[in-house]
């Protein structure tokens, strides 16, 4: 079966870059670019859901099909 | 699939006042989730506030809310609650506005059992003042008004509502973020006064005074003294040294309900005619 990728949407606005998401996601997909979180590595998402749901700053979702 | 927070929160609002790595957000979210899976309705439910930063939370949740003066939170949401008992009434804010300024309304909101539902983010200091020391506040530890370590003993919210009369009293922690929608939305449930302490964290005022590095390093802590009911039952007293109990600490269903008992009160008086 082939593995679906999600869309991980950063609405910068709301980022804080209190690395919340970045620590705590258990497979390094986030990083920090300058102030804000972004996307390193998306093919190793599993979809854990772990940065939307500690986010706080309702800044990531996490879109899966 | 991601959890549409935005039909829950005022437009254009975000982002919110609170400090980067406050869980205050964590737990505002929680909230949202626990409403969202009780169907609550917006024209419904309450959401009660007095002063601080955790008080700022209803100006943000689109339903009817009320950000009061300190500490008063309780009052207000009882004449709500009195005028309307079919409404949905949620208290939140902090543990310095609800056990020190309005101390004195949550032990009596406590001893009522009236059915209402009190969040209080314990992050043990009074954050948006600058820092000063809150009752919440651990024996030693630093804040702006105790620089060289505070001489008082910290209240345990949990044991003082419990002690106070509340029929339902639970601990959480911003850490444990999966776990605050499922007590939050038990307590709302549950028939009389229940009372959600969720332990927090607040980096720029307590962290830093305390030697936290991050707010990695306060959410770990927050990870390492949290024990569940369940597995506390199964440890030593020397193995729950230092630690703090997680879950569903209290729940009494037998004890009347306030609301109930005063309109068995307007039924009586009216009958004596």
């Amino acid at each position: 079966m082939e593995k679906t990728l999600p869309k991980i949407e950063i609405i910068e606005k709301y980022c804080k870059g209190c690395h919340i998401c970045v620590e705590f996601c258990p497979k390094d997909v986030l990083e920090m670019k300058g102030f804000y979180a972004s996307v390193k590595n998306l093919e190793a998402c599993i979809k854990c859901m772990q940065c939307e749901l500690r986010c706080p700053d309702f800044a990531i979702k996490v879109i899966t099909e | 699939m991601a959890f549409d927070y935005d039909k829950w929160i005022r437009p254009g609002k975000l982002p919110h006042i609170w400090c980067p790595g406050c869980g205050h957000g964590i737990v505002m979210k929680g909230l949202i989730r626990a409403m969202d899976s009780l169907n609550l309705k917006k024209e419904e439910t309450a959401v009660v506030s007095g002063i601080g930063c955790a008080s700022r939370l209803p100006g943000y949740i689109d339903c009817c809310t009320l950000h009061t003066a300190h500490g008063r939170a309780a009052a207000f949401a009882t004449g709500v609650k009195m005028a309307k008992p079919e409404m949905n009434v949620i208290l939140v804010g902090g543990d310095g506005d609800g056990t020190a300024i309005g101390g004195n309304h949550f032990i009596h909101a406590c001893r009522r059992n009236i059915n209402m539902t009190y969040i209080i983010m314990n992050n043990y200091i009074y954050g948006m003042t600058g820092g000063q020391f809150s009752p919440c506040t651990p024996t030693g530890h630093k804040a702006s008004t105790t620089p060289y370590g505070n001489p008082d003993p910290g209240f345990d919210i949990a044991k003082l509502a419990i002690g106070a009369g509340a029929t339902f009293v639970a601990r959480g922690t911003a850490f444990h973020a999966n776990q605050i929608d499922k007590l939050i939305a038990e307590a709302i449930q549950h028939k009389g006064f229940s009372v959600v302490e969720i332990l927090d964290d607040c980096p720029t005022t307590y962290g830093r005074r305390n030697k936290y590095k991050s707010v990695i390093e306060m959410m770990n802590r927050l990870k390492e003294v949290a024990v569940p009911v369940k597995a506390a039952e199964k440890m030593t007293a020397e193995q729950l040294q230092g630690k703090i109990l997680t879950g569903v600490l209290y729940k009494d269903e037998t004890k009347p309900e306030y609301t109930a008992e005063y309109a068995k009160v307007i039924e009586r008086a009216q009958a004596a005619k």
